[in-house]
């Protein structure tokens, strides 16, 4: 009862502080805003309109249509036309252009010859029908724009001949679940959830037993009765309010200006947030009671920070990071909180058949905890 | 429990080389206030903060409140109340709000926590001022909160570190009134300072330096024990004078006062005035003549520290 009153006492003060800071309030609203426009405009894996010119050998009516067929497909707009194909690397070079497209001299001839503009089964034999029609030089340090470029390998080149086109039967049929028209901003709004938590809730916790100590508040605040967990839970409590502040901001407005679908119940989506949160606050006020001052707090934070961005699959894939890749990021609550909050909004899972994660989450909050409060030392030793 | 509130002995503190305490023995009556009068680092926070349980002694044993300490310094909290030297409440919070998470923190609820931070709104004059915040207060001001929370749950025992340093004469003599108060009531106070004003108003202090207690007992019994004679010398051409009599090995010191010089004489002279006017060379239009000692007396000659 006292125990519990004591919890309210700390609370209330975190709160009434939390208001009285100007600062930190305008972040728990702007972070989220800012972040959100930031990622879901930026990260596009799309790549469209990849600025690039053209070295025409041929300079036939033929060429011609066959640039405009190209920047039919958006991928490409073509900005420059170079000479010869030593000027055309040059101005790659200078990333003037990303790609060139280089068409030879005989490019009726390669087109007519192609097999993807209906001479019924060539023979294989034949050298001349197996040669492509133009050539691609790409800046391939970019995997992205790269590959980009690789998907009009085998673009459809029979209206180019008003032919009908080669029916080109695939191996294999792809149903798309979740994301069918492949919108990146499905995969990055859940995901920037994760990332803005940890960012967020470890910053603001991380600090909080150091301000006191920096402060002189400590030493008033030892000499009380209040219990070493008390005054953890009382921390973190208010900035529970915080975090859920901003999920509804980063998905209500993911719904809105990025029509991400939040598909899950909202009692799963609740379950799994409360989890990630506590653990990620857990996690700040062990750092904190790690920190000699702020300045250590807030390099300790970024340290978790940045491998919860890169390693948690919220950018790149967990599937595709090398094994102790993998490790590192087990150990991070944001790794096993992309995998929920992407079930529960995407796929409307239950986090009840999430077993693990939810277990991870819900036990590293309670070693977090213990943790903290052990090592809050009531005395100045 | 017996008639001390604390009792310490051999008590010990080293940080690294630095020896910040060293073996003081204490023992302070129930009811009484308790004084630690010492210059600057001479250990006072630090003995301090052995009594409250806030720092682990290196060696020796304490007893506060019946308890021993360090391993009962959970238990011991209930019954202090500790003004730190430094200002330790919120900055960011109002006088109010500071007082209520205080009377929180102790399980003070509802009625009574209302009725008892009005209380101390009225006792320590902080009424007008109750919705300002702490950090926009007036040195005074802040130093009447500091002690309204540390007395908040009526503590046995009251530690005030060094609590009238940043205050004017007036609020200092306003603060004793209020720390007799409390001693009336029943509070035990040990308190810290530097000021031979305060530290003469304790019913018993410890004089302490460089983490060693060099006296101790009431202003009274310290004065009288002191093992030097007081001489006031009234004459033209003092700072001379000084020169000349800090010359002599049995003069401990000499310190000058407006038109007088105050001079302090190892009481193993018998006739002070006599060395001093026939080795001082001191003219005959001087006027000579033993004076009452003073504490600060005391802690000159204690502390072998020059008087300025
Ligand atoms: N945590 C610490 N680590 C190392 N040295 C310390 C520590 N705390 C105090 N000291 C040293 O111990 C000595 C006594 O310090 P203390 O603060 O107790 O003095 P004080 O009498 O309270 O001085 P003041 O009047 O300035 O408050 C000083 O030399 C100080 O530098
Ligand atoms: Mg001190």
């Amino acid at each position: 009862m006292n125990s519990l009153f004591r919890i309210y006492a700390i609370f209330s003060k975190e709160l009434t502080q939390l208001r009285r800071d100007k600062m930190t309030f305008g972040m728990v609203i702007m972070i989220p805003l800012i972040q959100l426009l930031m990622f879901g405009y930026a990260i596009n894996t799309n790549v469209r309109h990849i600025p690039v010119g053209v070295v025409d050998y041929s300079q036939t009516g033929l060429s011609r249509v066959l640039i405009q067929t190209i920047s039919a497909t958006q991928v490409v707009k073509f900005t420059h036309h170079y000479v010869n194909a030593q000027q055309a690397e040059a101005a790659i070079a200078r990333a003037e252009v990303r790609a060139v497209l280089v068409i030879p001299k005989d490019v009726s001839q390669r087109l007519v010859r192609h097999r993807t503009v209906g001479l019924a089964s060539p023979p294989s034999s034949d050298e001349e029908t197996s040669r492509p029609v133009a050539q691609w030089i790409v800046d391939g340090s970019d995997t992205m724009i790269a590959a980009g470029i690789k998907s009009l390998r085998n673009m459809p080149l029979a209206e180019l001949l008003s032919k009908p086109a080669n029916r080109n039967i695939p191996t294999f049929e792809i149903a798309l679940l979740y994301n069918p028209e492949q919108r990146s901003a499905v995969n990055i709004v859940p995901g920037l959830v994760a990332v803005i938590l940890t960012m967020t809730m470890i910053m603001f916790t991380s600090g909080a037993i150091v301000r006191e100590r920096e402060r002189g508040n400590l030493e008033m605040l030892i000499t009380t009765p209040v219990r070493p967990i008390e005054l953890m839970l009382g921390k973190i409590i208010p900035y529970i309010f915080v975090g859920v502040v901003q999920v509804v901001i980063i998905l209500g407005l993911g719904n809105i200006v990025f029509n991400v679908p939040v598909n899950g119940g909202l009692w799963q989506l609740s379950g799994a947030i409360l989890l990630f949160i506590t653990a990620s606050l857990t996690l700040g006020l062990v750092l904190s009671t790690i920190a000699k001052n702020q300045l250590q707090s807030t390099q300790m934070t970024i340290f978790v920070l940045l491998p919860s961005i890169l390693l948690s699959g919220f950018v790149f894939p967990y599937e595709g990071m090398p094994e102790v890749a993998q490790y590192i990021a087990e150990a991070l609550p944001a790794t096993h909180f992309v995998r929920l909050i992407r079930g529960v909004v995407l796929r409307d899972v239950e986090i009840i058949d999430m077993t693990f994660d939810v277990y991870w989450l819900a036990l590293f909050t309670l070693a977090g905890l213990m943790v903290a409060s052990l090592r809050f030392k009531k005395n100045l030793d | 429990m017996s008639q001390y509130v604390i009792q310490a002995s051999k008590l010990s503190r080293d940080f690294g080389d630095l020896k910040a305490i060293q073996d003081l023995d204490l023992e302070v009556e129930k009811g009484r206030i308790y004084g630690f009068l010492g210059p600057n680092g001479c250990g006072k926070t630090t003995a301090i903060r052995m009594l409250t349980g806030l720092l682990k002694p290196s060696s020796g044993e304490v007893h506060v409140l019946g308890l021993e300490l360090p391993k009962d310094a959970e238990k011991l909290r209930l019954h202090i109340g500790y003004m730190t030297q430094k200002f330790s409440l919120y900055d960011d919070l109002t006088v109010k709000e500071n007082l209520q998470f205080i009377a929180k923190i102790y399980g003070l609820s509802g009625q009574n926590q209302k009725r008892r931070i009005d209380e101390l709104l009225h006792i320590y004059r902080l009424e007008q001022s109750k919705n300002q915040l702490a950090g926009s207060m007036s040195g005074g001001q802040r130093q009447r909160l500091g002690l309204s929370a540390a007395v908040l749950h009526k503590p046995e025992l009251l530690f005030l570190d060094e609590p009238t340093s940043a205050v004017d004469p007036e609020s200092r003599r306003e603060f004793w009134e209020q720390l007799f108060d409390l001693s009336d009531q029943g509070t035990s106070i040990l308190v810290s300072t530097h000021y031979m004003d305060e530290a003469e108003r304790c019913h018993k202090l410890a004089i302490l330096e460089s983490g060693v207690k060099r006296a101790d007992g009431s202003p009274e019994e310290l004065m009288q024990q002191m093992g030097a004679h007081v001489v006031e010398i009234a004459s033209s051409n003092i700072r001379q004078l000084k020169q000349n009599l800090m010359q002599l090995p049995d003069v401990i010191s000499a310190a000058q006062l407006g038109a007088r010089l105050r001079i302090l004489v190892k009481d193993s002279v018998a006739d002070p005035l006599a060395l001093l006017t026939q080795q001082g060379g001191i003219d005959s239009t001087a006027n000579l003549s033993i004076v009452r000692p003073s504490l600060e007396d005391v802690f000159v000659t204690c502390t072998g520290e020059e008087r300025v």
